[in-house]
């Protein structure tokens, strides 16, 4: 469903990702794990479009979109989270999912109607709002969730946009365990119907979730594979898993 | 159209070049490093203009007068950023936008009020001839030295970025604040310093410019708007880009301005000749702005990568 | 309470004509300026309050308004039927050329570059001889609208400007709780997130701006009309400046803030230049030809220490 060929970044000196190639199979939930600096967030980036790529080509669906819009992306299917919380902060909850909602159902280049009177709009809002776990906080101004709240926010957005393949970076950073439990069971929800590229450091989730797992490290795939076969691999282990941790 | 007159003016354009020079790379200093957009850039302009011209007056020496106004000026801007100007730092842009604005127009009515409308200044006599550089072509001695001086400071300048210490240190936290800030570069002081020189390069630009454009209340706005030009198209933070882009405007403005008519005059009727070619000529460095922005959105030498 | 507000607003302004004698033109011609600006600054409120964008160019879209409405005039069209509208689509134009140029840029670059091409125009209109060049062009009469009215009367062109403001500003009521408007204010608080959930930014900052620049234009044409008179001035970069602190003073984003600002700055600025303050004379003989010295120092104390303007300082205490 999403393929990279030799996908590579620079900034300035520094190689970010370099000659990346790995597919997503649709329906799969798959995981891309490595140290901090190995560039799975600059990779997010240009595969979400927000950042441009130096060389290589991005395939989605068959389609080449290496050199497409960000927001053309996101309108045919391929949405991303932040591994750092990228919301509007003094929207309400039910406002920011709203405007996602907004986004895919419309033209925007409406003056004149309140969007007040669009009952479809906040009722969709409603009910992503119950489904990432936030039912009875859509009042609340994004500003002021608590932590775990504004990461499940921070995934709402991603999946208001109704995408058929999802980019999410780090959702569980920064959460304690009950939080990440809440995480883990909200992607087994969405997994039947949204194929996921998870970026994550929590090695318990990743290797819950993981159908196929692919390792960057120094911006370089060096492996890529089943579960198993990665908790074995001998130059993971030596370059990020470590003895201890598998 | 004779060779000697395209001298002439290349000649102007690179005088020109050079003083908007010395504003352009105090703005972009501040800007890059300490991300902060000074209106009041073209104040500190004015008042190296009108201390020229008073510290002229007082002490009867043209070169004395202005070489005190600089330290003066110098003095006046580290003032100004101590009090004002250090708690813009960590405010947005519009914050910044509208306070240095505000900057302009106290500063304006007080040079108002302490010296009228405008003060005399005067190109020194010794210098006031014309200096014979090739047979057939002569050229005014001051020009010449404006050339002379903006080129030494220009040089100085150069030196100072990229082969000393404290240059080390500006270049650093022109790409890379945080950075700078974390390996314990002492940022207030260096901040207050910085701010200092651009004052000093202000009044330099001021004092040797208000013989030819006359030393009034306002001078400071139409130049500060050239060198936003200039630090646009050169890039944000870099010297280079600074100097690169004042001598582009420059020259373009200059040899726009002199030549642009006189060529329309050959292809068009001479009313439409008249009446668009100084138009355009005036717009020539925001079509040369727009241009380079097309192409380079960040400007020619972007500081940050 | 608070719906009502706006309404006894209105009433007020309709009302306020009546209650003057025929020769207090004065005050009609005054509170017809801060009408004109009024509608400006709420102008350029929609782009610099609503949409976040800090544009130092906006006098270019005013003053294209006023010129064009102006040279139309003084060729002869004298309605104001095809001379405003004529404004406001060229003003549009303007700000499609440089809205389409500017809005690639971010952050401190565009705030630059917006400055740096309203400079432009004041050049190019400067250099305009034909129309007066840097004199400026004088009009013998204002626009007219036919319909058995005259604008020549003050009486009249107060409720023209009334109406022209009235209309902007239930426009821009409409838009900010409209979708567009909704977007262009998620464009604000985060532009990078509005783009990564679908929506075209660029586009939308565009229609932002064009849509100022038209309204911005509508008042300049009315504010030559009512002066009689334009000047390259009108499109100066420092006349954004005073644009924007009408913006801020008012409170930026809020749906009142240009009229409030408007009518702040213009009712300071008339009061200090003619209601002589005695005991202030007294220390500082000349104080009333330095007004704007204390506008900078009144703009400088708003930003410094109460960066919400009279609008948010308001709101505050209604919540308080």
């Amino acid at each position: 469903m999403l393929e990279l060929r030799n996908v590579s970044k620079r900034f300035g000196g520094v190689v970010a990702t370099d000659d990346v190639t790995l597919d997503v199979k649709r329906g799969e939930v798959h995981a891309l794990i490595g140290p901090n600096g190995a560039g799975k967030t600059t990779l997010i980036g240009q595969i979400s479009g927000s950042l441009g790529s130096d060389g290589g080509a991005i395939l989605f669906e068959g389609r080449d979109i290496t050199h497409a819009r960000q927001h053309a992306r996101v309108r045919s299917g391929l949405a991303r989270s932040y591994q750092i919380t990228s919301m509007f902060k003094r929207f309400t909850v039910l406002d920011n999912l709203a405007l996602a909602v907004q986004a895919r159902s419309g033209s925007s280049f409406s003056f004149w109607r309140p969007v007040s009177a669009e009952a479809p709009l906040f009722d969709e809002a409603r009910t992503i709002a119950g489904e990432i776990g936030l039912a009875g906080r859509e009042a609340a101004v994004a500003a002021t969730l608590a932590h775990g709240e504004q990461r499940a926010l921070e995934v709402g957005l991603a999946l208001a946009t109704r995408p058929r393949l999802v980019l999410l970076d780090e959702p569980m950073a920064g959460m304690g365990p009950e939080e990440s439990e809440n995480m883990i069971a909200l992607l087994e929800r969405i997994r039947a119907r949204i194929t996921v590229l998870l970026v994550e450091h929590d090695m318990d989730a990743v290797f819950r979730l993981a159908d196929r797992i692919s390792v960057l490290v120094s911006g370089r795939v060096i492996a890529s594979g089943a579960p198993a076969a990665i908790r074995a691999h001998p130059e993971v282990r030596k370059a990020y898993l470590g003895d201890a941790k598998a | 159209m004779s060779w000697i007159l395209i001298v002439e003016q290349s000649l102007n354009g690179l005088q020109f070049g050079l003083m908007l020079f010395l504003l352009a790379a105090g703005l972009t200093l501040v800007f890059g490093i300490m991300d902060m957009i000074n209106l009041a850039h073209g104040s500190l302009y004015m008042l190296g203009a009108f201390l020229a011209a008073t510290l002229v007056q007082a002490t009867g020496s043209f070169a004395l007068g202005v070489l005190l106004a600089i330290p003066a000026t110098a003095v006046l801007g580290m003032l100004l950023e101590m009090s004002v100007l250090r708690t813009l730092y960590a405010r947005d842009h519009l914050s910044q936008v509208l306070a240095t604005f505000a900057l302009i127009l106290i500063f304006n009515e007080a040079v108002r009020i302490i010296w009228g409308p405008d003060m005399p200044l005067s190109v020194p006599a010794a210098l006031s001839g014309p200096v014979q550089l090739l047979p057939g072509m002569v050229y005014p001695a001051y020009r010449l030295l404006i050339i002379g001086v903006g080129a030494a400071v220009a040089g100085a300048l150069y030196l100072l970025v990229a082969r000393t210490r404290i240059g080390m240190l500006v270049r650093a936290g022109a790409s890379n604040r945080e950075m700078a800030l974390a390996m314990g570069v002492n940022i207030p002081r260096l901040f207050t310093l910085l701010f200092g020189v651009g004052a000093g390069l202000c009044a330099v630009a001021g004092a040797l410019l208000g013989p030819l454009f006359a030393v009034q209340v306002g001078m400071g706005e139409n130049i500060l708007i050239l060198a936003f030009v200039v630090i646009v198209i050169g890039g944000i933070g870099s010297i280079r880009g600074a100097l690169v882009g004042s001598l582009l405007v420059g020259v373009v403005d200059t040899i726009g301005r002199a030549f642009l008519p006189l060529l329309f005059g050959i292809f068009f009727q001479p009313r439409v000749a008249s009446a668009a070619g100084p138009a355009i000529a005036s717009v020539l460095v925001y079509l040369l702005m727009a241009a380079v922005l097309y192409i380079k959105p960040q400007g020619l030498f972007p500081a940050r990568g | 309470m608070r719906r009502a507000a706006p309404w006894v607003v209105l009433a007020l302004a309709l009302a306020f004509p009546l209650a003057m004698q025929a020769e207090q033109t004065y005050y009609l011609s005054f509170a017809s300026r801060i009408f004109v600006y009024a509608l400006a600054a709420t102008s350029l409120n929609l782009i610099l309050g609503y949409g976040g964008m800090i544009s130092f160019g906006h006098a270019a879209f005013v003053g294209t308004g006023a010129y064009v409405s102006s040279i139309l005039l003084s060729e002869g069209v004298a309605s104001a039927w095809i001379g405003w509208p004529a404004a406001v689509a060229a003003s549009a134009l303007a700000a499609l050329a440089i809205g389409a140029v500017s809005l690639r840029t971010r952050g401190a670059y565009f705030i630059m570059i917006t400055l740096a091409f309203a400079q432009m125009m004041f050049f190019l209109v400067n250099s305009m001889k034909a129309y007066g060049g840097d004199e400026g062009l004088s009009l013998r009469e204002r626009a007219s609208v036919g319909l058995g009215v005259d604008l020549g009367s003050d009486f009249a062109f107060y409720y023209t400007a009334l109406a022209a403001l009235a209309a902007g500003l239930y426009g821009l009521h409409r838009l900010a709780h409209s979708r567009f408007g909704r977007v262009i204010q998620a464009i604000r608080e985060n532009e990078e997130r509005a783009e990564a959930i679908g929506f075209p930014v660029y586009r939308h900052k565009l229609a932002c701006f064009v849509i100022a620049g038209a309204a911005g234009g509508l008042a300049g044409a009315l504010l030559a009309s009512h002066g009689k008179y334009v000047n390259p001035n009108v499109l100066h970069w420092t006349h954004s400046g005073t644009l924007m602190v009408m913006v801020i003073l008012g409170g930026v984003g809020r749906l009142w803030g240009g009229v409030i600002g408007a009518a702040a700055l213009l009712g300071l600025e008339d009061l200090i230049a003619n209601h002589r303050v005695d005991w202030l004379a007294a220390i500082f003989p000349n104080y009333q030809q330095h007004a704007s010295l204390g506008v900078g120092a009144a703009l400088l104390a708003i930003v410094l220490f109460a960066p919400e303007g009279i609008a948010g300082m308001l709101a505050r205490r209604k919540h308080a």
